[in-house]
């Protein structure tokens, strides 16, 4: 899932200052289990934005919309009558949505509500945690299912570093050392001659060469 | 400096080595690094230049190394992984052998996050496993990593790489020796040991495979000032242990630094005396001007001459 926050309350005032009319646009999707973009929480934001404005002697109109998902066309269309009576757009899509929308709307400021933090799953309850960089080049069978370049720090392939001590990452934070985890997995599966091998450095070659493309099932390219 | 590093042929002669380090410096002020030079020179066989060490922004280890080669000492280059991708690695590395450096320690560095620019972005394009291996491919048989050949002459150099030999699960830290070894690591410097012990059984897995006779083991030692540090070691440096005893006899020392000293002296001694010991590397991080005495009470003074190397 894609994890997203809300962006503080005082920078989303800020940024529709100056704009009588705005579409609040919620998505159904990944924003609105990570309880930040769903219709409820729009309107409740809506709701708020309007008596700040109020308290300021400012006129602000909001309208309260919601699709099943912003990453989708089809689903972004629907917005339009809502798109049409607006100023700006505010949308709790994530960084995804908010640009389908404002591709599909070239007409209309599409401003972002939340932060788009990562790709991640409930670690605990109310707890997401980032489980994957979407590199591309999935080495999970190489390290038992746990993914250095996520889950450790440096992102390194031959670990642990000089670092790790007591179980954990250099970096604090109470983060389990990825590279132990991966040492103790294999151990426990019996397969840890994958450690002597020295894993290749990896190839960014598809990852950093603008957008990627992938067609159902399989690449386009 | 010219032709193939001297620290290569002390431990290829089987002689003890004797390593240090030298920060240097936060500015392009280079005096002070002429001075250390000066004062160090003829009591080790090489002195290692850290790399922006805890990511504080340094005077580039390549460049501090050509002014110590320049006052008459050898250096060995650390390179990390944490500020250059591959190309940079490669590029860095052309001119230091261009410029004299035979010495390359390779390290995937400390997080940027504790550094002064901890906002900078890490990018770990190779860790130190895969630098190594693109170190001594470099020079034999003397490609690039992407597998195009190096222009004239290969540059060869003496390749290093470190190991915890304290932290846990010791195993695992040998197994990564190895790689660091087949990768072409041919001298291999660890992080300072105070538990001889759990030392002890790291050098033991390490004669298991043999590893001792493929590479040069030298061990750290980090001779204590104080009780302080000795509690800051135990307490707050990742990795490094350091037993309640060592610190109970710092505690008690009317004199803890020259406490601290006699109890380098000392586990020089004991670490001579270990198999597969091949030489020691001395880290007295602000505190270089003990090294010598260090080594004139440890018996290792004087050094084989360069030209006897
Ligand atoms: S290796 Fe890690 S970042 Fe890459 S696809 Fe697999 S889980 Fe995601
Ligand atoms: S301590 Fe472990 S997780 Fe952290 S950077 Fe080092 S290898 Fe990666």
């Amino acid at each position: 899932m894609i994890v997203t926050e809300a962006k503080s309350f005082v920078l989303v005032a800020a940024m529709i200052t100056g704009f009588r009319r705005v579409l609040v646009a919620a998505c159904a999707g990944c924003t609105a289990v990570c309880g930040v973009g769903g219709e409820r929480q729009a309107g409740e934001l809506a709701d708020a934005l309007r008596l700040h404005a109020r308290l300021r002697g400012e006129v602000l109109d909001t309208e309260v919309r919601g699709v099943t998902r912003q990453c989708e066309p089809e689903f972004v269309a629907e917005l339009a009558p809502a798109v049409a009576r607006a100023e700006a757009v505010l949308t709790l899509g994530c960084g995804v949505g908010a640009q389908f929308l404002a591709e599909h709307y070239p007409g209309v400021p599409v401003l972002p509500g939340v932060n788009t933090r990562f790709a991640g799953g409930l670690a605990a309850p109310g707890v997401w945690e980032e489980r994957c960089r979407l590199c591309g080049d999935c080495v999970l069978y190489l390290t038992g299912g746990v993914c250095p370049r996520t889950r450790c720090a440096k992102g390194i392939m031959n670990g642990p570093c000089g670092g790790a001590a007591g179980g954990l990452c250099e970096v604090g934070n109470a983060t389990p050392c990825a590279w132990l985890l991966i040492w103790e997995r294999l151990e426990r599966l019996g397969r840890t001659g994958t450690l002597d091998e020295i894993g290749p450095p990896p190839d960014w070659s598809g990852a950093q060469a603008g957008p990627r493309r992938s067609g159902k099932g399989g690449g386009v390219e | 400096m010219t032709g193939v590093s001297g620290l290569a042929r002390v431990l290829e002669a089987g002689r003890f080595a004797v390593t240090c380090e030298v920060g240097p410096p936060k500015g392009a002020d280079v005096r002070g690094l002429a001075a250390k030079a000066a004062m160090l020179k003829g009591f080790v066989d090489a002195a290692n230049v850290t790399d922006c060490q805890t990511a504080v922004v340094r005077l580039s280890s390549v460049a501090a190394g050509v002014h110590l080669a320049a006052a008459g000492l050898e250096p060995v280059v650390q390179m990390t992984a944490r500020d250059r991708n591959r190309i940079a690695v490669q590029s860095d590395l052309l001119g230091a052998y261009s410029l004299g450096v035979r010495n390359v320690l390779c390290l995937t560095g400390d997080h940027q996050k504790f550094g002064n620019h901890p906002g900078a972005k890490g990018v770990f394009d190779l860790d130190s496993v895969q630098m190594v291996d693109v170190v001594r491919r470099l020079g034999d048989p003397g490609l690039f990593q992407c597998g195009e050949p190096v222009d004239g002459e290969p540059p060869v150099f003496f390749v290093g790489a470190v190991e915890n030999p304290c932290a846990e699960p010791v195993e695992l830290r040998v197994r990564r020796l190895d790689k660091k070894v087949r990768a072409g690591a041919r001298f291999l410097q660890t992080q300072c040991v105070y538990d001889l012990d759990r030392f002890r059984r790291f050098m033991g897995l390490v004669r298991t495979r043999g590893l001792h006779e493929r590479a040069h083991i030298l061990a750290g030692v980090a001779p204590l000032k104080s009780a302080r540090m000795a509690r800051f070691m135990r307490d707050a440096v990742a990795g490094v242990y350091v037993p309640d005893a060592v610190v109970a006899r710092m505690e008690t020392a009317a004199d803890p630094a020259a406490e601290g000293v006699a109890l380098c002296v000392e586990q020089i001694a004991a670490l001579r005396e270990i198999e597969g010991v091949a030489g020691v590397h001395i880290m007295a991080v602000a505190w270089e001007k003990i090294v010598p005495e260090i080594v004139c009470r440890s018996g290792l003074y004087p050094r084989p001459a360069a030209d006897q190397r």
